[in-house]
Parts: C-alpha cells; sequence; structure tokens
C-alpha cells in the first residue's frame, strides 16, 4: 500500500470552511517531506460537488461521502466513517481541523483506534527520519510544548485555524475522487435544531482583525463605537471576561484563557487592562495595538502600538480615520 | 440520577508559568490551584441536576495530595462524594493512560451522566470526555452552554464556528462543558456547606484498587510524549504613539503606522 497523510474535510453551509485548505496546505507538505501522498476524508450533505477542488490545494485523493444526514456533525454519525477510512487506508499521520467539530473528531478517534491525538497544532516537523514532531500552546499560549508520538503510533494532530498559511498548487488541478462505500450509521444523539447566526459576524479564532474592548467600556451600549469599527475593517468584536461577568457581551465574544485563543494578523485591545489570562489569550496576535487611558495598564507591555488616550476620543476619531483610507483605496 | 462529574485541579489562570529545569514541565511551586474553570461549570450543571431529578454527585479527580483541597471545595459546594486517584504511578501518564484510569473509578460509580469540562486551562488539549465516552460506549457532546434534562434524554446546545447546534441524547451519557462564568455562573461553596465537606465520604485510591495494572501506565508505555517546552518569542518592544497630540491626531498617526509600517489595514 502506497504511503500516505490522510487530513478530514470540514463542509458546512454548502461550502469548506478555509480552515480546511490551511489543513490541506499543511498537509501536503508534511506529506512531501515524507515522500507520501495526501489523502482526504470529506463528509456533508452538497460535499460531492466541491470536492475535487481540493486538488488545488495539493490532495490527491479524495473519499467522499455526501447524505443528507451529514448535514450537521454528530460525534455518532462522522466518527465511525473516519475511523474505519483511517483502518481502511494506514495513513503515516492524520489531520484535522483544531475547530470545534474537528477536535471533537480528533478526540473520539483516538480513544477508538490505534492513534494518539495531539490538539491545536501550530507547527509541524518531519526529520530526515520521518519522524514527526509538532509543537502546541499550552495554558492558552503562556508556554509551548514540543511533542513526539512512541514508535507504531501514528500521529493525530488538530491544526488550529488562522495559522497554517494555505497554498494554491495549482489552480486548475483536481483531485481523484472515491465514494466511501459505507453506510451512515443511525447515531444514539440527534440534532434538534441548528441556527445559524446571521449577522455575518466574524468567528473570532478565524478572524484576520479583532476589536477587543473591556471594563473600560462602561456598559453594554457603549459597544456601537466598536462594532462600528469592527465593521471597517472587517473585523470581529471580541471581549474581556470583565466585559462577559458585567453581561455586557455574550460569552462566546469572551478572549483569554477561559474563553476563546485567538491569533488574528491585528488586535486592538480597547479599554482593556490586561489580566494575565487575558494576555495569554490573545499574546500570539501579530500586531497588538492597546488603548488606555492608563499609562501603567499592563496591556502596554505587549503592545506593538500603545495609545494613551479616553478611548471615547480616541475610537471615533480612529474610525474617522480608517473610514478615508478605506475610502481612498 | 446518578450523577458524576469528572475535575482536573489546575493553576490558576492569573497564574505566570515558567519553565522548570529539564524543559518538559513547568514549575509547580508558589502556584494557586484552583478547579479547572470548566470542570468547575461541569459541578454547577450537575448539582442543578441534582435539585431538580434527586439522586446523587460524585466528582472523581486525579492526581496528588493537593487535589483533595480541589475535592472539598467541590464537596463544600454540594457534592455528596468524592474518589481522588493518587497514585505516583501515574505521574507521567499520557493523556490516554490517565484517562484509562478515571474510566475504571467512572465505573465503579455506575453513572447515569457524567459531566466533564470542556477542557482543561493547563495543557488545554479537551481530549478526556471524548475520549472517556468511547471508551465507556456512550454517546456525548462537547461544549454544552446549556443542559436540560427530563432523566431520560438530556439536551445540550453547543455553539458552533458561525452558529448553534441543539443536541437531543438518550442516558446514559456524557457531556463537555463550554461557556463561561457569565453562563454557568457557578455557586460558591457556602460557610455550612464547607463544615459539611468535612464530613463527607472522601476516597483515595492506587491503580490497583481500580483493577489496573499499574506496569500499563509506566511512561514506557505512553504513546505521546513532551520532548521539550518553550516560552513564547519575546514580543519586539513596542512604541507609542506620540502622547503630545490630541485624540484626532493620535488616531492619524495609529493608522499611518498600521498602514505602512505594520501593513495589517
Amino acid at each position: 500500500m502506497s504511503k500516505n497523510v490522510l487530513m478530514v474535510t470540514e463542509f458546512r453551509n454548502g461550502d469548506f470552511r478555509r480552515v480546511t485548505y490551511e489543513v490541506a496546505s499543511e498537509g501536503r507538505r508534511i506529506a512531501d517531506a515524507l515522500g507520501a501522498g495526501l489523502i482526504a476524508v470529506s463528509l456533508g450533505s452538497g460535499v460531492s460537488g466541491k470536492a475535487a477542488e481540493l486538488g488545488k490545494y495539493g490532495v490527491d485523493k479524495v473519499y467522499v461521502l455526501d447524505d443528507p444526514a451529514l448535514e450537521h456533525y454528530l460525534a455518532g454519525t462522522y466518527v465511525p466513517i473516519v475511523a474505519q477510512m483511517v483502518e481502511k487506508t494506514q495513513p503515516v499521520a492524520v489531520l484535522l481541523p483544531a475547530s470545534v467539530d474537528g477536535r471533537d473528531i480528533g478526540a473520539r478517534l483516538c480513544g477508538r483506534i490505534n492513534v494518539t491525538l495531539l490538539q491545536d497544532v501550530i507547527e509541524v516537523r518531519v526529520d530526515e527520519a520521518g519522524k514527526i514532531t509538532a509543537k502546541w500552546p499550552l495554558f492558552a499560549g503562556k508556554c509551548f510544548a514540543w511533542t513526539e508520538w512512541a514508535q507504531g503510533v501514528a500521529p493525530l494532530l488538530s491544526i488550529r485555524p488562522n495559522i497554517m498559511k494555505c497554498f494554491v498548487v495549482d489552480e486548475n488541478r483536481k483531485a481523484e475522487l472515491e465514494k466511501i462505500e459505507i453506510p451512515v450509521p443511525t447515531p444514539r444523539a440527534r440534532v434538534l435544531k441548528y441556527d445559524s447566526d446571521v449577522s455575518g459576524k466574524v468567528e473570532l479564532t478565524e478572524a484576520e482583525v479583532i476589536v477587543s474592548g473591556g471594563r473600560g467600556m462602561k456598559d453594554a451600549s457603549n459597544y456601537v463605537i466598536l462594532e462600528e469599527l469592527a465593521g471597517l475593517l472587517g473585523a470581529a468584536v471580541g471581549a474581556s471576561r470583565a466585559a462577559v461577568d458585567s453581561g455586557w457581551r455574550p460569552h462566546s465574544d469572551q478572549v483569554g484563557q477561559t474563553g476563546k485563543v485567538v491569533n488574528p494578523n491585528l488586535y486592538i485591545a480597547v479599554g482593556i487592562s490586561g489580566a494575565i489570562q487575558h494576555l495569554a489569550g490573545m499574546g500570539y496576535s501579530k500586531y497588538i495595538v492597546a488603548v488606555n487611558k492608563d499609562p501603567d495598564a499592563p496591556i502596554f507591555s505587549k503592545a506593538d502600538y500603545g495609545v494613551v488616550e479616553d478611548l471615547f476620543k480616541f475610537v471615533p476619531a480612529f474610525a474617522e480615520e480608517v473610514r478615508k483610507l478605506k475610502a481612498s483605496c | 440520577m446518578k450523577i458524576v462529574v469528572v475535575l482536573k485541579q489546575t493553576p490558576d489562570t492569573e497564574t505566570v508559568i515558567r519553565i522548570a529545569p529539564g524543559n518538559n514541565q513547568i514549575v509547580t511551586s508558589d502556584i494557586k490551584w484552583i478547579i479547572n474553570p470548566y470542570d468547575e461549570f461541569a459541578i454547577e450543571a450537575g448539582l442543578r441536576l441534582k435539585e431538580k431529578h434527586g439522586g446523587t454527585v460524585t466528582v472523581i479527580s486525579y492526581g496528588p495530595q493537593r487535589v483533595v483541597e480541589a475535592l472539598r471545595t467541590a464537596l463544600a459546594m454540594g457534592v455528596d462524594d468524592a474518589v481522588l486517584i493518587d497514585d505516583p504511578d501515574m505521574k507521567r501518564a499520557d493523556f490516554l493512560q490517565v484517562t484509562e484510569a478515571l474510566a475504571a473509578a467512572v465505573r465503579e460509580k455506575d453513572p447515569d451522566i457524567i459531566l466533564i469540562g470542556s477542557r482543561s486551562v493547563d495543557y488545554d488539549q479537551g481530549q478526556r470526555g471524548a475520549i472517556l465516552a468511547q471508551k465507556l460506549g456512550w454517546p456525548h457532546v462537547a461544549l454544552a452552554v446549556s443542559l436540560e434534562s427530563d432523566g431520560t434524554v438530556v439536551i445540550v446546545e453547543r455553539p458552533i464556528e458561525g452558529g448553534k447546534v441543539t443536541i437531543e441524547m438518550p442516558l446514559p451519557a456524557l457531556v463537555t462543558f463550554g461557556g463561561s462564568h457569565a453562563v454557568w455562573n457557578p455557586r460558591y461553596a457556602s460557610l455550612p456547606g464547607i463544615m459539611k465537606a468535612k464530613k463527607k465520604p472522601l476516597a483515595i485510591k492506587k491503580l490497583p484498587d481500580l483493577g489496573l495494572d499499574p506496569s500499563d501506565f509506566v511512561p514506557e508505555k505512553a504513546r505521546i510524549r513532551i520532548i521539550s517546552m518553550e516560552m513564547p518569542p519575546a514580543r519586539k518592544p513596542g512604541k507609542m504613539v506620540n502622547g503630545g497630540l490630541d485624540a484626532g491626531e493620535k488616531a492619524k498617526e495609529l493608522v499611518k503606522f498600521l498602514r505602512e509600517e505594520a501593513k495589517v489595514i
């Protein structure tokens, strides 16, 4: 049997999620280092029409199961199919997105077949002997660890979104397709309801830019100035624990060690003093801007650009400058 | 309803993390230890289930003697009894080995439902719940932000990227907890609770007490191992936007930096 790296795609609302392409690009890189092929398992409703496009990102072959029963992820339907495909193809490594569902598939697979999982991988190395080691953040990024697998154990890696670059290998390349001939299992759990967030809100963990507000916002109604700025920047709006505990923002907006760990290109912290648990959750951002009227706020120690100013004066002025900039280019 | 909550004791989230000599673990002296916040949400959910349906809530944990404090806190919150797996042979166990021991302790309690944090705020791996469910052959749902049960099924809301899914599953089942303090608002231990906790049963078990062979837990049988740890790369020193300017001029200057220097807008 030929040597392969296997990846699991994430398909939702009629398309692959971007993290799928990030995982494919990283999978291609690892496969090349191992002299292996890159195969994918693609499950979903309506996925068959899109699967061949994975070839663009370096996937050689896609095993597809397109079934309405796979529209929403359930461990009871997805995991047995992925497990059977892993056992059938015997890959040297398995890659998944470290998304909500990908992390769940990984953990359940890890308890089921002879693979061992490392979640939230941000860097993978393959040495000359073909040994894989991987790095992940602990304590929400307060430190990192490199990990190895015992001999004979296939690494199972979930790859953190927004870290790996997407590479198009060839715009016209198509992956070979093969239908998975496994009936969709009948799960014990069932989906009662799916509420799609129709606000068009950008998901924090996948955002390029985040505008985040803390205790200094003083009230829920004041977030309108951050939302306006976020709209101009195509950004997601985040919040500190203090703001969420005060009931100003939903828990899904919370950035920090309890909350979401984010890694955007630009993180703008507004009225956030910078508790250690918050700094852990956003410290991996490429550029950090801090706006705070207290020049001694700990957030400034992490900031690439610090602005000591009353946020209620600064944010509208900054939004205005961004608006001018966007109008001119 | 027999409810089991699995918890881990973790460093407080305000802890400054340092790497110990040897480069494969953190410095654990001078750390303030807490119940992993996500496990604390699980305790709160378990106590609410008990209030509605009756029954018992048991907490199960693993680790050294210091974990007793976390278990006493859970007992003071209203949990009925606690089990600690404290065996030096588990000291270097990997996630799978740990979960094997937890599964054995859970089986002894024969629960209707298992509640556990979606991840612990130390290693952030978020594996134990799903692996435990897999080992028991139970269904599970991860990352619950709400939990309802009539005693035969459980209904859970689970946020996913760009939406929310509501899932129903029959008991016995395992649920892992997401959300935040604002969602679950876990109760504090009351003074009478703390007094009562001192008399509640807390069993300390070794691996053989759970029918497990300690030789399966040696580091040589670990399937995954940390080879080195490192601190995040130091951020290059930042610059302050000129303090002499007014808000409007500072805004202009920041836009210029972000546009021309960082190239991120």
